[in-house]
């Protein structure tokens, strides 16, 4: 048989294809989905790319909470009454087919005004009229389409930070000055002696300092500042020298030209205001689709459905959510407190929580932990804890989330400008001294030259384009780390420590085994057509394990929720499941198993291990070269004997940690002079990676949540950790060599001011081309070293 | 001589204008999503092909 893919989501039709309009589609969410558009004339939608969709999730009563108007009010950005606007995360948008769609929107609903997505940010405006339409209407409109916004608590605080755009503003206005600037003082440069040259000098003059002063005060301004502040606390950072070296120039220019006696160095400055700017913004790297700040309450839902005591429902915000309360928990729906189930069959999926992607069966009497997922049909469960004192929110009361990450260590170009500074204001001095014993008259101008020559642009620029540059090819590998700090931090770390679950074993899939008596091809076959009915993620992923066979019909398929299936094919009566399913005494449970019966009688167990990624040994044999290694698993000590193959002798495994213990242990490793850096993937280890020094989150997919840290790395290019960290230490290296090529430049310089010949052009000259041959050096010898590293 | 002094006045004028108008661009937030527009630019013609179509489509019927 021909395979088929669904015209909508693109994803294999199995044998319950549903043709509508002669075109397959796998599922009845992407059949309704083409139907919709399909009535609004939207067909388009499939012509800009091959099956753009994605399949709808059920949402029947999941938005209720939509018309609660104190929510609402929170969600909504702008409201006069009549229109309102309201901004979404969506993280399923992919494609252009994706943004045609949306943008069409009011196809669909006419009380839609206009919508624009942003698709960078996976990002849409929607702007309605509150009279023929309602947030939840839209909410529902654009999920059953396939485009379901993720709304969560996060939302529901205060509105996001307006972007700051004043970095762009000064580099415009530096770049500005400075080309006119440059024009404006050519003349000079040439020294003609012509006489409308000479009649215009001094408005050429005039002209030139206007066009600086707003360079100086707003453009220049956060060096000022920033060395004001540094000078205050007795720290002589490199903005010290540099506001030292705008300063001198401005003044001296300024009276130069009041003066009359020569043109100033305006070009220079406003040249020198750029060069750094532009240094800035190379370093400001960010990566728009990513945060680097989550916690719980952008997992947690913003508002739950609380079941009154008359049994009515009523929606209210997680906040009010009391001890005592009896909630209902529908389908793909988040517990957001510890509570105790009274209702239903719970599957909870805690794979953001802990990483562990076997879903737990709970019955009702058993206790429930905030974080977790349903994942089949809705439960009832009481509350015990309010959500800030629920067993994994209470994490955000230890004080690292409070601390505004004061992590204070200074950056590499800080700690050189210490000595810089003072070595140049010595120069300084004795030049001067020296001069005012030669000629009293030009003793000021060799001082001013020299604050002036030193200002060190050159230095300034080579770690944020080094840096720069390094965040960029790293993104394209793949690891997309908060900000260049980072790569300063990795290159000092010394000790590694690993989350289990979902870190360096795969989240997706695990190693399947089977264990028993001989299952012949006819078993096989059965077991695998029973499998196809159910839902349960183990039979899908038996489902996907076991080989490609004709599928059989199946009768008398029955489900018992978190036990097992049973249905007979063949004239073969199949059972799979629990132990408690097959009436089994249950063997310790440090993996997960299936039971398999034919016929009543067991046949043996299908084993569930967890599967550790790939190229994981080389990786921890490489980094125990040089690294100390650990291992934190909040599971129990089940896999112990096969991480024990996998780690090198000297590394340390605990089993059993808690979310408080992994950021202990984090503290003792630090307060013994480590520096740490953490690697996890779900909420609880979201205290770890705050407290170490560089926290870095493994993921599976990077659109989908991952805790707050300071870097987020695809799990795909887990084995290649060795060689980033290594990366990052050899672009230190290259930092500190382009840092001799700036000096070797400054003395140059430095030449020409003590002996009192720095001609303004001499300037205009040497501090573009020092910047230039600097950063260019930078950008080249990372791009070499990470070529040689990453292939290598 | 004094036309030297106009024309430098007047080209700083435009100059500033420009400046300035780069600068509202930014403020009114066009450079914060630099990849839709150049999607979203070569839509208005598939929609309008798309009504084409079905203008078609009743006309032949």
């Amino acid at each position: 048989m021909q395979k088929e893919t669904c015209y909508h989501c693109g994803a294999d039709c199995n044998s319950g294809t549903i043709y509508f309009d002669d075109k397959p589609f796998c599922c009845n969410g992407c059949k309704t989905v083409y139907e919709i558009l399909n009535q609004n004339e939207l067909t388009c939608y499939y012509d800009f790319e091959q099956a753009p969709g994605t399949i709808p999730a059920e949402i029947k009563g999941k938005y209720d909470y939509l018309d609660n108007e104190e929510i609402a009010d929170k969600l909504i950005e702008f409201n006069d009454g009549s229109t309102s606007v309201v901004n979404f995360y969506i993280p399923s948008i992919h494609c252009s087919s994706c943004i045609w769609v949306l943008e069409n929107l009011d196809r669909l609903n006419k009380g839609v005004k206009t919508t624009l997505v942003n698709f960078p940010k996976k990002e849409i405006r929607i702007t309605f009229k509150n009279e023929e339409t309602s947030l939840k209407d839209i909410v529902e409109l654009i999920t059953s389409i396939g485009y379901e916004p993720f709304i969560s608590l996060e939302d529901s605080e205060g509105k996001k930070a307006k972007i700051d755009r004043t970095l762009l503003y000064q580099v415009a206005l530096a770049g500005f000055a400075f080309g006119n600037i440059m024009m404006l003082s050519f003349p000079e440069y040439f020294e003609v002696d012509e006489f409308w040259l000479n009649k215009y000098k001094p408005f050429f003059r005039f002209l030139m300092f206007a066009f600086s002063v707003p360079v100086v005060v707003y453009s220049a301004k956060d060096y000022l500042i920033s060395a004001y502040k540094g000078l205050k606390h007795n720290i002589l950072n490199i903005d010290v020298p540099i506001s030292l070296g705008i300063l001198v120039l401005f003044t001296r220019s300024t009276y130069e030209i009041i003066s009359q006696t020569g043109p100033g160095y305006f070009d220079s400055l406003t040249g020198l205001i750029f060069f750094l700017l532009l240094g800035k913004v190379f370093q400001q790297r960010t990566y728009n689709f990513l945060s680097f700040e989550r916690d719980y309450k952008s997992y947690f839902p913003i508002a739950i459905t609380k079941i009154n005591k008359d049994n009515s429902h009523v929606s209210i915000p997680v906040h009010e959510i009391e001890k005592g309360d009896r909630l209902l928990i529908r389908n793909e729906e988040i517990i957001p407190v510890d509570g105790i189930m009274i209702n239903g069959d719970a599957l909870l999926d805690y794979s953001f929580v802990t990483g562990e992607s076997m879903p737990v069966t709970k019955i009702s009497g058993d206790k429930v932990f905030a974080g977790g997922k349903q994942t089949s049909g809705a439960i009832e469960i009481e509350v015990l804890q309010s959500v800030t004192q629920s067993y994994l929110t209470q994490l955000w009361s230890n004080d690292i989330f409070s601390k505004n990450n004061t992590k204070n260590i200074k950056n590499i170009t800080d700690s050189i400008s210490k000595y810089f500074t003072i070595i140049i204001l010595f120069i300084a001095l004795f030049a001067g001294v020296y001069w005012f014993f030669i000629d009293k008259t030009i003793a000021f101008q060799v001082v001013s030259a020299v604050l002036i020559i030193a200002c060190p642009c050159a230095l300034a620029l080579s770690a944020p384009f080094a840096l720069g540059n390094m965040l960029r090819i790293f993104g394209k590998n793949k690891f997309y780390l908060k900000n260049t700090n980072v790569i300063e931090d990795i290159s000092r770390i010394n000790t590694l420590v690993f989350d289990k679950t979902g870190t360096i074993t795969t989240n997706k899939g695990s190693k399947i085994s089977y264990e028993g008596e001989h299952l012949n091809d006819l078993e096989i076959e059965s077991i695998k057509s029973v499998l196809r009915s159910s839902n349960h993620p183990l039979s899908r992923m038996l489902y996907e394990h076991l080989p490609k066979t004709e599928l059989m019909e199946v009768k008398n398929f029955k489900e018992i929720l978190g036990k097992g299936i049973q249905g007979s094919v063949n004239d073969l009566d199949i059972q799979l499941g629990s132990a408690s399913y097959m009436d089994i005494d249950p063997e310790i449970l440090l993996s997960t198993f299936t039971y398999i019966k034919v016929n009543n009688k067991l046949k043996g167990k299908y084993i569930f291990n967890n599967e550790y990624r790939e190229g994981l040994k080389e990786s921890f044999q490489k980094l125990s070269k040089n690294y100390g290694l650990s291992i934190l698993s909040g599971d129990n000590a089940g896999e112990k004997q096969n991480l024990e193959h996998l780690l090198p002798e000297n590394s340390q495994l605990l089993f059993n940690q808690k979310p408080e213990d992994k950021l202990n242990f984090i503290k003792k490793l630090q307060e013994k002079e480590n520096n740490v850096m953490m690697l996890g993937d779900g909420l609880n280890d979201a205290g770890a990676l705050a407290q170490s020094n560089v926290g870095i989150a493994i993921s599976e997919n990077i659109n989908v949540f991952s805790p707050a840290c300071d870097g987020i790395l695809d799990a795909e290019e887990f084995k290649n950790l060795p060689n980033y960290i290594n990366l990052s230490k050899k672009s230190m290296s290259v930092i500190k060599i382009s840092f001799g090529l700036s000096f070797l430049y400054n003395i140059i310089g430095m030449l020409f001011a003590v002996s009192g010949n720095l001609s303004p052009i001499v300037a205009a000259i040497l501090m573009p081309l020092s910047s230039i041959s600097v950063v260019t050096f930078v950008t080249l010898s990372t791009n070499f070293i990470s070529k040689k590293t990453l292939n290598s | 001589m004094n036309i030297l002094f106009m024309l430098i006045i007047i080209s700083l004028f435009i100059a500033i204008i420009f400046f300035i108008i780069f600068v509202r661009s930014v403020k009114t937030g066009q450079y914060d999503d630099v990849y839709s527009p150049s999607v979203r630019m070569l839509f208005e013609d598939e929609i309008v092909k798309d009504e084409n179509v079905d203008d078609n489509k009743t006309n032949s019927k």
